[in-house]
């Protein structure tokens, strides 16, 4: 494993313009973390924390108010088909089929190599028969393997994953985990994953960093070094689920406390 | 599959699928309804006539030799053709500049807040209101009617395309930037193919008002097509055999223009645009 780390975020802080003049939110406060190459790192919070604002500040999507955010070494100065997001709300595009989309970012390739890829994805994410299917076709998991299918096709180092699994249904997102890991198995790509679920990242993730509430800031990194597949029953899964849990829990009760 | 835990893999081609069985039984009903409607239109206007005994206003049968008449003059064809023709250049026209400026104005900002106001002032004056203007500029020519049908259908369609832009869902945009697309591409491969739908209904919209202004300017400003067929029939022998004749060939181009641009809302890459229409 390559010790330089991919993500470097230093003392980040970002606030948005509030309702009245001169007023101001306090949405991150000094974030810190690193993220190594291949590492499956899950970020954790109580919702509206800002957890989607780190993702899309180190996507690229927004600028941060100040501190530094470094991926591959260099400051993000915006979008890059090296770094590939996956948008809770689904970012599919409906006007193209299944296949044009997965091949949305290959428009460098030949056609030959192009559907090759595409294949191998389709395949991958199990969409095996649904090619020509248009998205309102498709259910919401089969639309979220398509972004994901989408995202791996264009080769990226790392892939940003905004609670891509949000909207579905309890059986499809346990499923759709579990075919994430494996997928992740096979590709080696480093992958930053927000979620306020603990359950989930505790499932998905080789680290989990645990946020506070508004304004936000890392309050606990833990390492979750459980084998793949994950069994769901063991006492190591139990006791750090727990762990995170009561971590959460007891933030929130210091802060209802203090407020 | 995820979907195989919960349902069964069906390919999901409709969402109105497994309703369509309920409505099989009185399937004829929807072809038998409109027919037995417009005979009972016919029945009541006839009867009106005949009980009124009014000497000037035609009955069905009436109207069905006077259409005939004009058939066999050639006169029929011919203003139907030069209708058909102002309302394709207008029209035309309208789209070639509607759509790109609509979408110009979607996109900047700037530039939408300094035409908006102006184009919000010109487009409730009626055309008809611009009929004098454009006989005074264009004369008696066919330039006339062109010019009324392409400002009458220019504003529904530079409004809906950038409506269109302004609402776009912004994930399209960001994933689109994620691929590192170019300016042109981006406009080619997402915003303009995001954009269809909505264009499409404003070109709709666009082309049922040309139809109607095409009428009023033809009785008007030139000496030929279906509107002067209806001005020039009453005023030459209060032809109103004529007059009804040429409202329901109007009627009729109408609803067929209707249905074609319908079509064009039934294509794959923008289907997705119309919740759940058939």
């Amino acid at each position: 494993m390559n010790p330089a780390p991919v993500i470097t975020i230093r003392d980040l802080w970002m606030s948005f313009p509030g309702k009245q003049a001169g007023e101001e939110i306090h949405v991150l406060e000094r974030i810190n973390l690193e993220v190594t190459r291949g590492e499956f790192v899950c970020i954790v919070g109580p919702s509206g924390c800002g957890k989607s604002t780190l993702l899309n500040i180190i996507g690229g999507f927004l600028q941060q108010t100040r501190g530094e955010a470094l991926v591959e070494g260099q400051s993000v100065s915006g979008p890059d088909p090296r770094r590939i997001f996956v948008f809770q709300e689904n970012g599919v595009f409906p006007w193209l089929t299944v296949t044009e989309n997965i091949g949305f970012g290959l428009s460098q390739k030949t056609s030959g190599e192009r559907a090759a890829t595409v294949m191998h994805y389709i395949e991958m994410v199990g969409l095996t028969g649904f090619e020509k299917s248009y998205p309102r076709e498709l259910s919401g998991g089969m639309r979220q393997r398509v972004e994901i299918a989408r995202a791996l096709a264009a080769n990226p180092d790392i892939i940003y994953m905004d609670e891509p699994f949000g909207a579905l249904d309890f059986i499809t997102r346990i499923k759709m985990r579990s075919d994430l890991t494996r997928i992740w198995q096979a590709e080696k790509k480093t992958v930053l994953f927000v979620t306020h679920d603990i359950e989930e990242a505790v499932q998905l993730s080789d680290r989990i960093l645990i946020m506070s509430r508004r304004p936000a800031t890392i309050q606990e990194d833990v390492r979750i070094d459980l084998p793949r597949p994950r069994d769901l029953d063991s006492s190591g899964y139990l006791e750090r689920r727990d762990h995170v849990f009561h971590a959460m829990g007891m933030s929130l009760r210091v802060g209802e406390s203090a407020a | 599959m995820s979907a195989a835990l919960a349902e069964p893999p069906v390919k999901r081609e409709d969402p109105a699928a497994p309703y369509e069985k309920h409505r099989e039984p009185h399937a004829w009903l929807k072809y038998a309804l409109p027919v037995v409607v417009a005979a009972v239109f016919l029945v009541v206007w006839d009867t009106l006539v005949r009980v009124s005994a009014s000497e000037v206003f035609p009955r069905p049968l009436d109207v069905a030799r006077g259409i005939g008449e004009l058939i066999q003059k050639g006169l029929l064809l011919k203003y139907i053709v030069a209708s058909l023709f102002r309302v394709t250049w207008g029209f035309g026209l309208a789209v070639l500049v509607g759509v790109p400026f609509g979408l110009f104005l979607g996109w900047f900002n700037r530039a939408y807040e300094a035409f908006n106001p102006m184009m919000q002032i010109l487009r409730p004056i009626s055309p008809i209101a611009w009929i004098p203007v454009a006989i005074l500029w264009f004369g008696i020519t066919d330039i006339a009617p062109i010019f009324l049908i392409f400002l009458a259908s220019v504003f529904p369609i530079a409004v809906s395309a950038t409506a269109a832009v302004q609402n776009m869902q912004p994930v399209y945009l960001r994933a689109a930037q994620n691929f590192g697309l170019s300016r042109t591409e981006l406009f080619r491969r997402v915003i303009l193919p995001s954009c269809l739908p909505q264009i499409i209904t404003g070109i709709r919209i666009a082309l049922g008002i040309a139809w109607l202004v095409v009428v009023a300017a033809e009785m008007i400003a030139v000496n030929s097509g279906l509107g002067y067929l209806i001005i020039d029939a009453r005023n030459a022998g209060k032809r109103y055999d004529l007059v009804v004749a040429g409202m329901i060939m109007i009627g009729l181009i109408g609803l067929v223009l209707d249905l074609l641009v319908r079509r064009l809302e039934t294509f794959d890459e923008v289907r997705w645009g119309y919740a759940n229409r058939r």
